[in-house]
C-alpha cells in the first residue's frame, strides 16, 4: 500500500508538468486545428535559458533563490516571444493551406530548434542547479521532497490562473469564440490574428515553467529533452480530449499516475515477463484503449465530419 | 491517356531507361558511398509510395508508418541470420515479411477505424513507439530480438548461387555490392510504382479517394469504408514491409535505433513535401530529402571554412539545421508540395482562403 501511495505521488508530480505542457497543445489545438509539434522544443529551451542565466546570476554572488527567480522569468519571456515568432515564421503564412501542411512546417522548427540548441549548448546533459533547499516529508509512510511539493502546487496555481483567464477575461472569451467558429467571431470584432499569437505565447510561457520544473526536478537538461515530453503531453491532451482545457489537465495527471504505477506494478502483472523499462509503453496502450471506445477522449466533445 | 507508343514517349522512356542504367556508374566515381545512399534514396521512395496510399490515396494520417518496415526487417533479420540460424531463400522472406507487415497493418488499422485526422495520427504515432519499445527489450526472458544491440551477419539477397553482397564480375563488367543492389531496387521500384499507378486510377483507388474527400459521402454511394480504409492500412504496411526486408539485406544488420520516431516523421516529410497524393512528386519528395541531407553534410565544412576560414559551428547540427529551414520553406512557398497532382494545384487556386482550416 506505501508503494502505491508512493507511486499516486510520484505519477502526480509528473503529471502535472504533462499538463502543463499539455495545455499549451490544447489551446493551440482547440484555436486553429494545429498539432504544434515544436511545442516540446519550447519547454526545452526554456530549461536550457533558466539554467544558463540563473548559474551566470549565482556565480556572480546572487543567492541561488533570487537567480533562479530571474532564470525562470528570462525563461518564460524568451519562450513567449519563441512562441510568438513560430507562430508568425511557421503557422500565420500558411493558414488555409492543406491541413498537413503547418503539420510539417512545425516538425521543420522543431528540427531547427532542437539544433540550434545543441549548437549553444552543447551535446552533453546540463545539471540544473539545484533552486529549492533538499527537504524531505514524510507522510503516512510516503516520501516526497519540497520539489516535488512546489511542482504540484505552482502547477495547480497556474492551471487555476488559466482557468480564469480563459473564462473570466475579454481575451479568454474572444479565444472560445474563436475557438467556435473564426469566420463569425471575425465577424463580431475579435482580432483572429491576436488571439491566436496569445494563445501560442501563452502556451508557451507554461512550457517555460515545464521546462524548469522538468529541469529542478530531474536536475538535469538537455537538448533532446523536449521531444518525448512533448510527445508525452500531446498524448495527455488528446487522452483528454483535445482542444478542451480541462481534458488537458486531467489527460495530463491522469497519464503520470498511469506510468507511475505501470512501472511500479508491470513486473507483477506479468509474473516479471515485462520489466519497468515497458513504462513508455503504457501511455500510448492506454490511449488506445481509451480511443477505442471514446473516439475523442475521455472529455472531448463529438468531433465533426473534418478528418 | 497518353499514348505509350508514340516515338516521342519512347524516346522519353529509352533516355531515363539509359540513364537509370548508368547512373550507379558515374554516382559511383564519387565514391561507393554515394551509391549506397542512391540505394537509400530508392528504399525511401518505397517507403514514401506506401505511406502515400494511406495519407496520400486515402487521407489517413499515419505517424507511426515506420513501425511496418520495422516488421519487414526484423522478419527477414530473424528467417536469415545465425540469431536463430535460420537461412530462409529470398522468394520465401520477401513474402513472408509483406504478410506479416500487412498483418500489423491490419492489427493497427482496425481499432482506429472510428478515430478521425488528428487522433488516428496520435494513435498511429503511438503504435510505431510500442513496437520499437518491443524491439529494444525484447532480448529476456526470451531472446527474440536481440534487444538494442540488433541483429548482425544478416544474409545478404541471394538468387540461386549469386549473391547481391561483394563485387563480383557480371558480363566482364566489375560490379560492386551496392550496384548490383541499385539494379534490384530500381527493378523492384518500377514494380511498385506501376502498381500504385494502376491502383490510384482503379475501382479502390477512386473509393479511397472518396473516403479522403468526405468520409459519409463515400459510405452513402455505398462504398465499404471499413474494408477500403483496411486495404490501405494493409496495402501501405506491406510496402513497408518489403522496404524493411530489403533494407536488412542490404545493411547485414538492424537495431531498433533506425526505427525511431523521427523516420516516421521523414517519410511523412517526403510525402506531403513531394506532392501529397501525386506519384511522381512523391517520388521526387524522397530523392530530395534522402539527398538534401548527405549532400548538406559534404557541403556544410567547405562552406564555413570558405566564410569564417574556421569550422565556427558544429557541422552535424549546422546540416540538420538548414535541412529543418529548407522543410519550413518549402512548406511556405508551396503549401500542396513540390510537385502537386494538377487537380490539387487547382482546388488550391480556387478556393477562397479561409481563415483557418
Amino acid at each position: 500500500m506505501d508503494i502505491f501511495l508512493q507511486q499516486i505521488i510520484n505519477g502526480l508530480v509528473q503529471g502535472s508538468i504533462y499538463a502543463l505542457v499539455a495545455l499549451g497543445y490544447t489551446m493551440v489545438y482547440g484555436i486553429m486545428g494545429l498539432i504544434n509539434f515544436a511545442h516540446g522544443e519550447v519547454v526545452m529551451i526554456g530549461a536550457l535559458i533558466s539554467i544558463t542565466v540563473t548559474s551566470t546570476l549565482a556565480a556572480a554572488g546572487m543567492p541561488l533563490g533570487l537567480a533562479g527567480l530571474f532564470g525562470l522569468v528570462t525563461a518564460m519571456l524568451t519562450c513567449m516571444a519563441l512562441g510568438w515568432s513560430l507562430e508568425r515564421i511557421a503557422y500565420r503564412p500558411l493558414r488555409g493551406s492543406p491541413r498537413l501542411t503547418p503539420l510539417i512546417t512545425a516538425i521543420g522548427m522543431s528540427i531547427v530548434l532542437q539544433n540550434l540548441a545543441m549548437i549553444f549548448w552543447g551535446r552533453n546533459y546540463m545539471t540544473f542547479p539545484p533552486l529549492l533547499p533538499k527537504v524531505n516529508f514524510e507522510f503516512a509512510g510516503t516520501h516526497f521532497t519540497l520539489v516535488q511539493v512546489v511542482i504540484v502546487l505552482l502547477s495547480a496555481a497556474l492551471m487555476a490562473g488559466l482557468v480564469f483567464l480563459v473564462y473570466r477575461t475579454k481575451l479568454g472569451m474572444a479565444m472560445r469564440a474563436t475557438a467556435q467558429n473564426p469566420a463569425v467571431a471575425s465577424l463580431m470584432g475579435v482580432n483572429i490574428n491576436r488571439v491566436i499569437a496569445s494563445a501560442f505565447v501563452i502556451g508557451s510561457a507554461l512550457a517555460a515553467v515545464a521546462g524548469v520544473m522538468v529541469g529542478s526536478y530531474y536536475e538535469i537538461a538537455h537538448y533532446q529533452m523536449g521531444f518525448m515530453l512533448g510527445l508525452k503531453a500531446f498524448t495527455a491532451a488528446v487522452l483528454g480530449g483535445i482542444g478542451n482545457l480541462a481534458g488537458a489537465m486531467a489527460g495530463g495527471i491522469l497519464l503520470g499516475i498511469i506510468e507511475a504505477l505501470g512501472a511500479g506494478y508491470i513486473g507483477d502483472f506479468t509474473g516479471g515477463f515485462l520489466g519497468s523499462h515497458y513504462q513508455d509503453i503504457f501511455a500510448f496502450v492506454v490511449l488506445i484503449v481509451v480511443l477505442m471506445f471514446k473516439p475523442s477522449g475521455l472529455f472531448g466533445e463529438k468531433t465533426g465530419d473534418r478528418a | 491517356m497518353k499514348n505509350w507508343l508514340s516515338p516521342k514517349s519512347m524516346t522519353g522512356i529509352a533516355l531515363i531507361a539509359i540513364a537509370l542504367i548508368v547512373l550507379p556508374h558515374v554516382v559511383g566515381m564519387g565514391g561507393q558511398a554515394w551509391v549506397r545512399i542512391l540505394n537509400f534514396a530508392i528504399l525511401y521512395v518505397f517507403l514514401a509510395l506506401g505511406l502515400n496510399i494511406v495519407v496520400g490515396f486515402a487521407g489517413l494520417l499515419d505517424l507511426g508508418y515506420i513501425a511496418f518496415y520495422a516488421v519487414g526487417a526484423y522478419t527477414w533479420a530473424l528467417l536469415a541470420s545465425p540469431h536463430f540460424g535460420l537461412h530462409f531463400p529470398v522468394w520465401a522472406i520477401l513474402p513472408i515479411g509483406a504478410l506479416m507487415a500487412c498483418v500489423f497493418g491490419v492489427l493497427l488499422g482496425s481499432p482506429t477505424l472510428k478515430l478521425r485526422g488528428d487522433y488516428l495520427a496520435i494513435v498511429t504515432l503511438g503504435f510505431g513507439e510500442i513496437i520499437r519499445i518491443f524491439l529494444n527489450n525484447l532480448n529476456s526472458p526470451v531472446n527474440i530480438t536481440n534487444g538494442p544491440q540488433g541483429i548482425t551477419l544478416i544474409d545478404p539477397v541471394k538468387v540461386g548461387d549469386f549473391s547481391f553482397a561483394g563485387t563480383s564480375q557480371i558480363f566482364g563488367m566489375t560490379m560492386t555490392g551496392p550496384q548490383k543492389y541499385y539494379y534490384l531496387l530500381v527493378a523492384l521500384a518500377l514494380l511498385v510504382i506501376i502498381i500504385n499507378v494502376r491502383l490510384q486510377h482503379s475501382r479502390i483507388g477512386r473509393a479511397w479517394q472518396a473516403i479522403r474527400e468526405d468520409e459519409i459521402a463515400a459510405k452513402a454511394v455505398g462504398i465499404n469504408t471499413r474494408n477500403i480504409k483496411l486495404l490501405a492500412f494493409a496495402m501501405g504496411a506491406s510496402f513497408g514491409g518489403i522496404a524493411g526486408g530489403i533494407f536488412s539485406a542490404m545493411q547485414g544488420f538492424v537495431s531498433p535505433e533506425s526505427f525511431s520516431l523521427i523516420e516516421s516523421i521523414m517519410v511523412l516529410a517526403m510525402v506531403v513535401l513531394g506532392g501529397m497524393g501525386h506519384i511522381p512528386g512523391v517520388i521526387l519528395g524522397a530523392v530530395l530529402l534522402t539527398f538534401l541531407p548527405e549532400v548538406l553534410r559534404y557541403a556544410v565544412t567547405p562552406v564555413q571554412m570558405a566564410l569564417f576560414g574556421k569550422i565556427l559551428v558544429d557541422p552535424e547540427s549546422l546540416r540538420m539545421l538548414v535541412f529543418g529551414l529548407a522543410l519550413v520553406l518549402v512548406m511556405r512557398f508551396k503549401p500542396a508540395g513540390l510537385w502537386p497532382s494538377p487537380e490539387r494545384s487547382r482546388e488550391l487556386s480556387e478556393k477562397p482562403v479561409e481563415v483557418v482550416k
